[in-house]
């Protein structure tokens, strides 16, 4: 299975095996990974499954679709390298993708 | 002191819905919402979404489906108590006594949350500082607009909201616009105008900023914007508002007595209620195995909980289980001509 890397505010880092087809932001909440909180379940709709994306990443995950783009107008402190994780969908070519989680999700 | 069978918390398509099946078997109930209009995430998130899981409804929007409930349960003529939201709940003698942030109260056996993932909440800047000149020179939503007559101004944000505010205040005050991208979400005849407004001077445009810091003492005088390139701009502004859409919080829920599990209230799935006798949750914010955040699985939990509520409003009647076809009673409470 696909390692994803986490990294919380604190610091604290942790490798979760995410099995491919779920969304990074599934493998978060299934693993009790602090804030991400994805309050609508995955539907583009809150913003707060917020991720920064490790720069050499960004270019290797799926584009962002324009309603990701709007929701993110919406996060807490947003960065060219900010992504919903309930949009990355984990497959094979994304193993060992690190995501940092912001200090809150609003 | 409101007295009713059952207050509803949340005015979402699962609270309608409960509303409905408690006025079919002749229950009645009130609802509160912190939102000021019908409709929870269905009309705050995706009004003009489409939602393609409703049974026999191939496809609707949030504002649709909202429109219908909301006709559903006309014959029931349910009060609604909007802009408000719940603070305190306690028992006394059997009964629950509610309060909301307005100091209203009721008196019922039965609650029912329906509230979604919480209240509604403006989302907030990531500076510390603004908190410290929240309501008196920076602001979420404009209640007084005359108090920025001849003032400068500062908005932030790409949505409707913040493109409708820096149209409406360009006519008397000073308006910068500020947005973290150069595309806007906001209908595309007020980017056109706030683009003309730009040429005639009378708004000023910064994309792919975000506000790094405020600088006052009592009031805002200045604040610091950000370029995606790390530079710095300082800009001298009156008022700073923001418009970056609402979030949802758990809020006042957890000083309950509920059992919860992370931001979810745990239930049986026999009647959807809590641990505390005549307190249900149903729709996105109750828990169970198995759950499932879809607006039937509120459908479906609402029509128990209305049931589970019977026994705590008429404890010395029994509910026999009628079909809305063939009983009179319910035909008569929906006001059914024959």
């Amino acid at each position: 299975m696909p390692k994803i890397t986490y990294i919380e505010n604190s610091g604290n880092s942790q490798i979760i095996e995410v099995a491919n087809g779920l969304s990074v932001m599934e493998g978060a909440v299934q693993n009790d990974i602090p804030g991400i909180d994805a309050d609508c379940g995955g539907g583009m709709a809150c913003a707060t499954c917020h991720v920064y994306v490790k720069e050499k990443w960004l270019d290797r995950l799926p584009k962002k679709e324009e309603g990701e783009e709007d929701m993110l107008d919406m996060a807490y402190e947003p960065k060219r390298n900010s992504r919903l994780s309930c949009q990355i969908i984990v497959s094979d070519e994304l193993d060992g993708l690190s995501v940092s989680i912001p200090s809150k999700q609003g | 002191m409101n007295k009713t069978d059952a207050l509803i918390i949340g005015a979402g398509p699962t609270g309608l819905f409960c509303a409905h099946q408690l006025g079919l078997i002749g229950l009645n109930c009130e609802i509160v919402d912190n939102l000021d209009k019908i409709g929870g995430q269905c009309i705050e998130l995706y009004p003009d979404k489409p939602i393609y899981d409703i049974p026999a409804i191939p496809e609707c929007t949030g504002e649709e489906l909202t429109n219908n409930l909301i006709k559903q349960i006309k014959p029931f003529n349910i009060k609604f108590h909007l802009n408000e939201r719940v603070e305190e709940v306690k028992r006394v003698n059997n009964k629950w006594i509610i309060k909301t942030n307005k100091n209203k109260e009721f008196e019922t056996p039965n609650i029912i949350i329906a509230g979604g993932v919480g209240s509604f909440e403006p989302r907030k800047f990531a500076p510390k500082e603004c908190e410290k000149y929240e309501n008196e020179s920076l602001f979420y939503s404009i209640k007084n607009k005359s108090i920025f007559q001849d003032k400068t101004i500062s908005i932030f944000g790409g949505s409707d909201s913040a493109l409708d505010w820096a149209i409406e205040l360009s006519n008397k005050s000073k308006v910068n616009l500020i947005h973290r991208r150069d595309e806007f979400t906001g209908a595309q005849l007020s980017v056109d105008k706030i683009k003309e407004l730009e040429k005639l001077g009378k708004i000023k445009i910064f994309t792919k900023y975000q506000l790094n810091s405020v600088k006052g003492e009592q009031n805002i005088k200045s604040i610091e914007i950000k370029h995606d390139d790390e530079s710095l701009e300082k800009l001298e502004t009156d008022y700073v508002l923001g418009f970056f859409g609402l979030i949802m919080k758990l809020g006042p829920i957890v000083n309950w007595g509920l059992n919860l599990n992370k931001k979810t209230i745990q239930v049986n799935t026999e009647n959807f209620e809590t641990n505390q006798n005549g307190i249900f949750a149903i729709g996105d914010i109750c828990t169970y195995p198995g759950k499932l955040k879809l607006i039937l699985s509120g459908f479906h939990e609402g029509a128990l909980a209305a049931r589970g509520c019977f026994k705590y409003a008429r404890p010395d009647e029994k509910l026999r289980f009628e079909f809305s076809t063939t009983s009179k009673a319910a035909q008569e409470r929906l006001g059914v001509k024959k």
